[in-house]
Formats: structure tokens, C-alpha cells, sequence
């Protein structure tokens, strides 16, 4: 193809920027505290009960802030409401094949389900008075529906970013179809470290710390893992990565943002007190570099 | 359903000389850039650049000359939307605002697109932007507005040599293959047709006869339709859920362990 990688190098930028990785990555945040803290309270002990909580209070804010990025992105944000409904027979628009319109509901729904966890989290925590909102809190079973269906919405919100990314033309994104896998994946890492950050700020010491410290270490290094076949899979189009971005992603995300919070979860004793936030820290702002990268270096073609 | 319309564009009789982009401009009603002062690109005669949210038609102009300029020609292309059958961006924008209209076009509605720009990032052929006037994403409609009434799209009507041709995709389709069968004839063995035939995103309503490899006009050799990683990314996705899943539960969940002293500072 004259030295062109790809087919996908012919076309327009839709110009995705910083609002857009804001949005990846609070949502990423967003989808993957919820799936946590739904899994926590599932199947969790009974004292890290304050940890699922801390994974809702952590939900419904960044949901907040993913609705305002992606409406302010819009060109025309006024008619934001033309995801959901037919501007002109106001009759629900959907397009189950198109990831966006998917993607619109999703995070209407994901909105309504974090925000009542997000209240009965409050009231579980003594935080608001209502009678009824410990009713949505598990073991009661409108609380199991709760955590269930706002889980696996949570992990939905987290992946279809990559896939509406790969469901375009564009260099890069649609080269692969490993994006979504990535963003769940490391939207798990950083919800993770988020969640043990918060809880040792507020000096916990539960268990559940541990087990997320275990969570997050091997999530990270199957990151690591799809990372690498995200790059094989590209293919020749992977050059597009031979240059600042490739550097950035080699030093910000892998060195920084996986292979160093390892070794601090490896080996607890090098920092002492400051191990596992300096860690975590690291995942966090890996996680921030790696979809940068990941939006910025296709749209940079 | 009238009989698809389209363009045929023959690039072997362009002369370059923008009367399409102008027309297109005029009916159009379609801002300057940058308020009339425009700079000059060094790019040959083109200033245009490429297709936009203000451009719907754009004349390239490729250079294939030798380093002394003694040997060479010029190939010249007036680029537009190819209002594919298949249309990548119809098939993505969330808002319905892409149509397919009774000439089998594809159509943007401005005042039902949201700007999300889905479509840009779609499109294999990098055709669609946003309007800064509007702020809605626009493409060329193949004069919707003038086909309703009967009458032919502006570009086309403009054109002095009828390298634009416009009429139903049957009739151009026959005109096209004499005309390349005329070329090999002449001797002009590299002309072809490109996106005439469904193979290419069943088939282009605006499609091309070209005398070189389709990149070197700056078209795609293969353009695909973005759904197609729509399964492979979602399965992707669910497999890393489960895998974190499995991570999480295992770790998470609850059992008898020494997790309490570890939690320790």
C-alpha cells in the first residue's frame, strides 16, 4: 500500500481530545468502583461492607462528571437529548448496533442505578436518614438486583468506550479490536487503586484492602498481557507508535503505570508507609496515560 | 423508491478548474474559509485541501513528474461524499441524523445531528466534518434539494468537460465501462473503475476512473465498514470482564484468611 499501513490512514479526525480521555477515564473509574464494590457486597466479608460503600461514593460522582464531558464535547450540546430520543417524534432512539447510542442508555442507566446505590450507600453509612434505603443495600433483595444490574453496567461503561473506538475507521483504534478488553481491564486496575487509596486516607486497615491490593496486582499484570497482543495485533499499523506516543506508552504506562506498582506490591517493604498509596497513585495516573495515548496518537494521524 | 442517482467522475477529462467546488459553494450556500482569508497551501493549485464541514467538493491536484520536470503528468480527481450503499456513517450516528434518501443518497440532517462526530471517525473516505456556521457535522447531499425538484446537482451541471456525471447508477455504470474499455483501446491500459461494481461497500453512488492505485488519489484501497470489529470488540470486552471477574471474586470474596493483619500499615 505505498508505505500506508492502513486503510484506516485515509480518513478524517473526528477530533476526540481531552474531553474524551477525561471521559474514558472516569467513566473507566465510574464503571469499575461500581463493579468492586458490587462484587464486595455480593460476595465480600461483612466488615468491608465500608469499602463496597466507598466504591459507590466514588461511582456516582464520576458518572456525574462523564455526562457533563461527553455533553460538552458535543458540537451542538443542547440537543445532547437526540441520543435518547427521536428530536422529532421524541419516540426512544436507540441503535443497538451503533456502540454510541448503546453507550448513551448505558450511561442513563448506569446513572440511575449508581445513584440510588450512592443514596443507600449513605444511608448504610449513617450518612442520611431514610427508611427505605437500606432496602437497596444487599442482602436485602432488592439490593442484590441493585448491585447486579449496576455491576455489570458498570463493567459495560467501562469496555464499550474501547469497542465505540474500534467501531470506527480511524488509525489505531479500528486496527484492533482488543481496545475494549484493555479499557475493562484497566478500568479494574484503576477502580482497584482508587478504592485502597481512599480507604487508607481514611486510615482503614479492613481486609478488604489486602484482597483489592491482590486484585489490582493481578489485573495489572493481565493488563500488561493485553497491552502486549494490543500491539501485536496492530500489526504494521503499530508503527504509528515509533515515536513520542510509543515512548509515553513505554515509559507512562508500562514502566510507570504497571511494572513499578508491581514491584511496590511485591516487595511492601521499600517505602514503607507510602508503598501502596505511591503504588496506587501510579496505577492511577498509568491508567490516565494509556488512554491519552490511546486517542491522542490515532488522532495525531 | 426513484432509481439510485449518483455521480460518475471521470478523472482522465478534468482540467482542474474548480467550477464543481464553486457551484457546490454557490447552491450551497457554504461559508469562505476563514472568513475569505484563505492561505495558499504550496500544495499545487490546491488551496482546498481537503473535504469538509464548509468544503463538499475539493479538485486535487497530484504531481507526477520526474526531479527535472522534463517527464511527468498531472492526475486530477474532484473529490466528493460517495454516498456509499453501504454508508459507514449512516451506520453509526446515534441520533439518526444520516439518512438514505428515495436517489439512495445519504443525507445529514443539521438540525437533528448533535455534533458527536461519530460519523467523521467513521467514514473510510474522511469526507464528513463539522460545519463551524451550523455546528453539525455536513457532506455533500448530491443536491438533495435540486433532486426533488428535477433538477441536477449543481457540481455537475457546472463542470465543463462532464468529467462529473450525473444520472441513474445503472446508466453510469454502462457509460463508465465504455469509457474504460475506450481507454484500453487507446492504449491507456491502467484506467479502471473504482467502487462502480458492490464489492466495495456494495458499491459507491459516486464512484471514479482512475489511471493510477487508489491511494495515490488519497482513496483507501480497502475500505471497510466500521461494524466490522462490532462482535470481535465486544467479545474481547466480555472476556476481559470475565477475567477481572474471576480475579475480583476470587480475592474479594469471603473467606477465612490472615487479610487483616496484612491490611496493616
Amino acid at each position: 500500500m505505498n508505505g500506508i499501513p492502513s486503510s484506516t490512514y485515509f480518513t478524517a479526525s473526528p477530533e476526540w481530545g481531552w474531553l474524551i480521555t477525561l471521559y474514558f477515564f472516569f467513566g473507566g473509574l465510574a464503571g469499575g468502583c461500581s463493579f468492586l464494590a458490587a462484587l464486595i457486597d455480593l460476595f465480600g466479608r461483612p466488615e468491608d461492607r465500608p469499602l463496597a460503600r466507598l466504591g459507590y461514593y466514588v461511582a456516582f460522582p464520576c458518572v456525574i462528571i462523564s455526562g457533563i464531558l461527553l455533553t460538552v464535547d458535543l458540537t451542538r450540546p443542547l440537543r445532547f437529548w437526540h441520543m435518547l430520543l427521536a428530536s422529532n417524534t421524541f419516540l426512544p432512539m436507540f441503535k443497538y448496533w451503533s456502540p454510541m447510542s448503546l453507550g448513551a442508555w448505558a450511561l442513563l442507566m448506569f446513572g440511575l442505578f449508581s445513584f440510588l446505590s450512592f443514596l443507600a450507600s449513605l444511608v448504610d453509612g449513617d450518612r442520611l436518614s431514610w427508611s427505605g434505603g437500606r432496602r437497596l443495600r444487599p442482602p436485602g433483595m432488592l439490593g442484590v438486583v441493585l448491585a447486579v444490574i449496576g455491576g455489570l453496567l458498570g463493567f459495560f461503561i467501562a469496555g464499550y468506550t474501547g469497542v465505540l473506538i474500534a467501531v470506527t475507521n480511524r488509525p489505531i483504534w479500528s486496527d484492533t479490536p482488543l481496545l475494549g478488553m484493555l479499557f475493562v481491564v484497566s478500568a479494574a486496575s484503576i477502580s482497584a487503586a482508587l478504592m485502597m487509596l481512599l480507604a487508607r486516607s481514611l486510615g482503614w486497615t479492613m481486609p478488604g484492602i489486602s484482597a483489592l491490593l491482590r486484585v489490582d496486582a493481578w489485573v495489572i499484570i493481565l493488563k500488561f498481557f493485553v497491552l502486549i497482543a494490543v500491539v501485536t495485533s496492530l500489526g504494521p499499523v503499530a508503527r504509528a507508535w515509533l515515536n513520542a506516543w510509543g515512548l509515553l506508552l513505554f515509559f507512562g504506562v508500562i514502566v510507570l503505570g504497571i511494572l513499578i506498582p508491581l514491584a511496590l506490591y511485591w516487595r511492601r517493604d521499600w517505602l514503607g508507609d507510602r508503598n501502596l498509596t505511591t503504588a496506587a497513585v501510579l496505577v492511577l495516573v498509568g491508567g490516565f496515560i494509556l488512554r491519552m495515548v490511546v486517542i491522542m496518537s490515532s488522532e495525531a494521524q | 423508491m426513484a432509481e439510485p442517482m449518483g455521480f460518475y467522475t471521470d478523472t482522465t477529462v478534468c482540467i482542474g478548474c474548480k467550477a464543481c467546488e464553486v457551484a457546490c459553494k454557490e447552491w450551497n450556500q457554504l461559508p469562505a474559509t476563514n472568513g475569505g482569508l484563505n492561505t495558499l497551501s504550496g500544495d499545487s493549485y490546491d488551496n482546498t485541501r481537503r473535504l469538509d464541514g464548509i468544503h463538499w467538493r475539493h479538485v486535487k491536484f497530484i504531481e507526477q513528474f520526474t526531479e527535472d520536470r522534463q517527464e511527468g503528468r498531472w492526475l486530477l480527481m474532484s473529490d466528493v461524499c460517495k454516498h456509499c450503499v453501504r454508508a459507514a456513517c449512516l451506520e453509526v450516528c446515534p441520533t439518526n441524523a444520516i439518512i438514505r434518501t428515495e436517489f439512495d443518497t445519504v443525507v445529514i440532517q443539521s438540525d437533528t445531528c448533535n455534533g458527536c462526530r461519530d460519523c467523521i471517525a467513521a467514514c473510510p473516505f474522511g469526507v464528513i466534518d463539522i460545519n463551524p456556521v451550523s455546528g453539525t457535522a455536513q457532506k455533500c447531499t448530491l443536491c438533495y434539494d435540486r433532486l426533488q425538484s428535477g433538477m441536477e446537482p449543481a457540481c455537475s451541471k457546472a463542470c465543463p468537460t462532464d468529467s462529473i456525471q450525473f444520472g441513474t447508477i445503472r446508466e453510469l455504470r454502462e457509460r463508465a465501462a465504455q469509457r474504460v474499455q475506450q481507454l484500453h483501446e487507446g492504449g491507456e491500459k491502467r484506467a479502471y473503475l473504482y467502487g462502480a461494481d458492490e464489492k466495495m461497500l456494495g458499491g459507491l453512488n459516486s464512484f471514479y476512473l482512475l489511471v493510477d492505485r487508489p491511494e495515490v488519489y488519497g482513496l483507501p484501497p480497502d475500505p471497510k465498514m466500521p461494524s466490522r470489529n462490532l462482535i470481535p470488540g465486544s467479545l474481547f470486552s466480555l472476556l476481559g470482564a470475565t477475567l477481572v471477574g474471576l480475579i475480583g471474586l476470587f480475592h474479594l470474596r469471603n473467606r477465612s484468611t490472615n487479610d487483616r493483619e496484612e491490611a496493616q500499615p
